[in-house]
């Protein structure tokens, strides 16, 4: 490549940050992405010394909400400078071009950089006929079968891209499939959430240009750095399911303490995300923080998993669910049962976690 | 005769819009407007817990994200005979001022001003004379020779990249561009300024909803408990974060964005101000109740119909009755069971996909038939144009004195006459002032917040019809609110407790849907009628009118089938 191309660590001075702020940002990502000092300095190291990756972020049968809360990104650095540090070459929501325009800026990179430019995708495809989602004249589906062959490596932005989502939900009616029920061959991560977190879509970026592969995947597809922990187990809350106290009706007097929101339909039992570790828009607040149950966003299949406000019988993994309803009442005994099967399960998931949960990194991680 | 130009996808807009236009002699002399994107929300819902309907339609679009849950809820609500306490009533408003806000100031900045602001020409602007012209119109404290500066280095620094990323093909140094350097440079400082912005005022839905996009909304009123004795509800310290993040959006709105605002339309107001009017008719639902959201005279702003630009006269808006609110599909790939050109009332809808255009790849849409999934609503059998100009011209002509204040302000300040309103910059200053003023009440509606708090009252729920065996065996309701980008209503029927029939007639399905069965243009297509193109290969002008609307596809496509059944053939795959 002949273009003289910036580091991230030169843009990042010439936005006017210091090398002190860039390390700052560097050590909070590390932090998000659960890494050690010495992952800091390795970010350091890599966006010191890495041109922009280009990115074509493509959109389809979506709401713009993934690209919303992309631009919300906080840490101080992420907002003004991360969007720049990656090339995007190609957004519908934001990009100057329109039109052919549009679409010669999606074709130059393309070409040019086959084979080393990300995808991202904001959308889930239709299967079900392919005039339903077209773009200049082309099927979302024809789109996306092209663009995807010269990807380095996607990323299924949201429920939609990740799993189909809102109008994936019974009965379908236009065939909308995830990325990866149309694409094979291609590594894909699944950055779950409707939308996802603001801070974790950054994550996500950084995690790709300072390692140069794609992060430790569930096997839902889903980073290991913000969706290996249930929103119930992160859950501030979570003290209160414990000692059995619970939400009886929205506004109520538990309410009005903050107890536990599982009878009014909480998923958090059953959702993997970082809602109750990062939280919401600079961590502000998550959906129960703010008194409304988790709806389970970031799972497959959520909204046919409802309605929402029916709690669940059971949950996987923990042993006290059948008897929640029963518990509540205050009773010492019960909550101390509690507390004890609570440690137990704890100790089951753990297990689980390291033997199962995980994936060997050099088969499912390549290189990208 | 005539030459056909296609803009697909027009970009920086929420969806998927395809234009094309028909160019004689430098002119636009006809046009066409399709979605091309369709989902099937509304028959997603059928058969669905009517209390989880807001979520599913909040995913509409995350653009102007809370508004169909807005909607939603106050649907249902009706339907079911629910008023909510007075704090829910406030914390909705206040969410619905931080939307207003936020999409306001990112379309302007974000989604608007690249079609104005010559990004490439900033290079050239002098930074002291740029510094002067910031602290000539605003009091903004980012107004230092440096800080343009540097601004004017990292823009640079981008350029010399070669890696234009989203700057990458803009019709940079299109004659249509009139801003001085030192102008853009300003406006290319605010749009990296907005952008940081931004992410803050949407911290009141966190704090409210948890969450933003998609904040969470609930049927009966809000899901925050207020206990001001409490760490785990509405207390001191998060009542007083939003009354900072409400001052601080203040300020940026009143320092930045309508300075910036009104300086960009005087270079533009001699053509801008009148090219682009298109319909003259306009249609505002109207919203922030101040009475409870039943008392439609109290709402902020006023609901009501003008017609033929005539500002003497406000005529009412009825959702229920249904002659008035009518959908079509001469021209939308759908099929009606029987074949009343007039269309359907939304709780009497149906829809049956049916795509009949060309096979994609395609080059040209047939325009002559059927050409959109968007559907063609119509009032009385007119077409309505909705939106900020809309609700601003109601307010205007329902004689409000903060919508004549505002108004006159602006035109005394760009010494335009009345008529400049109905115009591409017409609706572009329409948006900025109605921001002024929400900006205003948003600050009230905090203090009202306050003083029921004060007074005792922390009620956010009512219960007494949240199980459904409370509820009647049918029910049917119409909620009506006003998104950013204009009127938007939900109507629902319940049956044995759940959703029997969901229908959204929404600002962009007004706006940007095809003709209808007499061949009426609605607002985006009679818009783009005699705009002069300067340049057919790089036609800046059909975006400067089109993104005046603040286009929302997602939302303006949706289906919905009577019986529950669609007839379309799925393949799979």
């Amino acid at each position: 490549m002949i273009d003289k191309k910036p580091t991230v660590y030169e843009e990042v001075l010439a936005a006017g940050y210091s090398r002190r702020d860039f390390l700052k940002f560097c050590g909070t990502m590390a932090a998000m992405l659960g890494l050690s000092a010495s992952g800091a300095s390795q970010i350091a190291k890599a966006l010191e010394t890495k041109s922009r990756i280009p990115v074509l972020w493509m959109h389809f049968q979506e709401c713009t909400c993934c690209s919303e809360s992309f631009i919300r990104s906080s840490h101080p650095i992420v907002a003004d400078i991360l969007l720049d540090k990656i090339s995007l070459d190609y957004t519908e929501t934001l990009m100057a071009a329109s039109g052919h325009q549009a679409e010669k800026s999606l074709h130059d990179t393309m070409e040019k950089y086959h084979g080393q430019y990300l995808m991202m995708v904001e959308g889930s495809i239709p299967t079900g006929d392919e005039a339903y989602c077209c773009i200049g004249g082309r099927s979302a589906y024809d789109i996306v079968n092209e663009v995807a062959e010269g990807a380095k490596a996607i990323v299924a932005w949201g429920n939609c891209a990740s799993a189909g989502c809102v109008q994936a939900a019974s009965p379908n009616p236009t065939g909308a499939r995830p990325v990866h029920k149309v694409i094979k061959g291609k590594p894909i991560i699944n950055v779950q959430g409707c939308p996802p977190i603001a801070e974790v879509m950054a994550g996500v970026i950084v995690h790709l240009l300072t390692f140069d592969r794609i992060p430790q995947l569930d096997g839902l597809g889903r980073p290991m750095a913000f969706y290996s922990r249930r929103v119930h187990d992160t859950c501030y809350r979570r003290p209160n399911y414990d000692a059995g106290l619970f939400v009886e009706s929205f506004d109520d007097e538990n309410a009005k303490r903050g107890y536990c929101l599982y009878k009014m339909g909480c998923r958090g039992p059953n959702t993997y995300n970082s809602c109750g570790v990062i939280k919401w828009n600079n961590g502000v607040s998550y959906p129960i923080q703010s008194g409304h149950p988790c709806i389970g966003c970031s799972e497959a299949s959520f909204w046919d998993n409802g309605p929402f406000y029916k709690h669940l019988q059971s949950f996987p993994g923990f042993g006290i669910e059948s008897t929640a309803d029963t518990i509540g009442v205050g009773l010492g005994i019960a909550t101390g049962a509690g507390i004890v099967a609570h440690a137990i399960s704890t100790n089951i998931r753990k297990r689980k976690h390291t033997n199962k949960g995980e994936v060997k990194a050099d088969i499912e991680n390549p290189k990208i | 005769m005539a030459q056909r130009i296609v803009v697909d996808p027009i970009t920086r807009i929420e969806g998927h819009l395809r234009i094309e236009a028909e160019i004689k002699d430098g002119v636009i002399v006809d046009a066409y407007s399709s979605g091309t994107m369709v989902r099937g929300i509304e028959l997603i819902l059928k058969g669905r817990d009517p209390r989880d309907a807001w979520a599913f339609t909040e995913r509409v679009c995350g653009v102007c994200t809370t508004v169909h849950a807005l909607a939603s809820v106050r649907t249902v609500e009706n339907a079911l005979g629910i008023t909510v306490p007075p704090n829910a009533d406030v914390i909705r408003n206040l969410m619905f001022c931080a939307q207003y806000m936020q999409d306001h100031v990112v379309h302007f900045y974000h989604l608007h001003a690249l079609d104005w602001v010559d990004v490439v020409s900033a290079l050239q602007a002098d930074p002291a004379a740029t510094s002067q012209l910031a602290q000539s119109i605003s009091s903004w404290p980012n107004s230092s020779p440096g800080y343009f500066s540097d601004v004017q280095k990292r823009i640079k620094k981008f350029v010399d990249s070669g890696q234009l990323g989203i700057f990458a093909n803009g019709y940079w140094g299109h004659p249509g561009y009139k801003l001085p350097a030192e102008a853009n440079l300003m406006a290319v400082a605010h749009y990296l300024e907005a952008l940081e912005w931004q992410k803050e005022i949407v911290k009141v839905h966190t704090i409210f909803g948890g969450k933003n996009p998609h904040p969470n909304y609930l049927v009966g009123g809000v899901p925050c408990a207020i206990n001001i004795d409490d760490s785990n509800a509405l207390n001191a310290e998060r009542l007083a974060y939003v009354g900072t993040l409400f001052d601080q959006a203040y300020d940026f709105i009143e320092q930045v964005y309508i300075p910036d605002l009104l300086a960009i339309a005087s270079f533009y107001k001699s053509d801008w101000g009148a090219i682009g009017g298109g319909l003259s008719n306009y249609m505002a639902y109207g919203d922030l109740p101040t009475n409870g959201y039943a008392d439609v005279g109290s709402f902020k702003f006023p609901r009501g119909i003008i017609m033929n630009r005539n500002l003497n006269e406000v005529i009412p808006i009825d959702g229920t009755d249904p002659e008035q609110i009518k959908e079509q599909i001469a021209h939308s790939w759908y099929d009606y069971s029987d074949n009343d050109p007039s269309g359907k009332h939304p709780w009497n809808g149906e829809t049956n996909l049916n795509y009949t255009g060309p096979r994609p790849p395609y080059e040209y849409l047939d325009v002559d038939n059927k050409y959109s999934w968007l559907k063609t609503p119509r009032w009385n059998g007119h077409p309505m144009e909705v939106g900020p100009l809309s609700r601003m011209l109601v307010g205007y002509a329902s004689g409000k004195d903060e919508f004549k204040e505002v108004i006159t302000y602006a035109l005394q300040k760009l010494d335009v006459p009345v008529t400049a309103l109905f115009s591409t910059l017409g609706r572009t200053a329409a948006r900025g002032l109605e921001t002024k003023l929400v900006a205003g009440w948003s600050r009230e509606f905090y203090q009202q917040l306050l003083a029921n708090i004060k007074n005792g009252d922390t009620r956010t729920f009512v219960a007494d019809k949240w199980k459904p065996e409370t509820w009647p065996s049918e029910a049917q309701g119409v909620g009506m609110t006003e998104a950013p980008r204009g009127a938007l209503a939900h109507w629902i029927k319940i049956k044995d407790k759940l959703i029997d029939n969901y229908q959204l007639v929404v600002p962009s399905t007004w706006n940007a849907s095809p003709r209808d069965a007499n061949g009426n243009r609605s607002a985006y297509e009679a818009s783009l009628i005699g705009t002069p193109i300067a340049d057919p290969e790089n036609p800046l002008e059909i975006l400067r009118t089109i993104h005046s609307f603040d286009p929302c596809l997602a939302c303006a496509v949706h289906l919905y089938d009577h019986n529950g059944k669609y007839v379309h053939q799925i393949q799979t795959f």
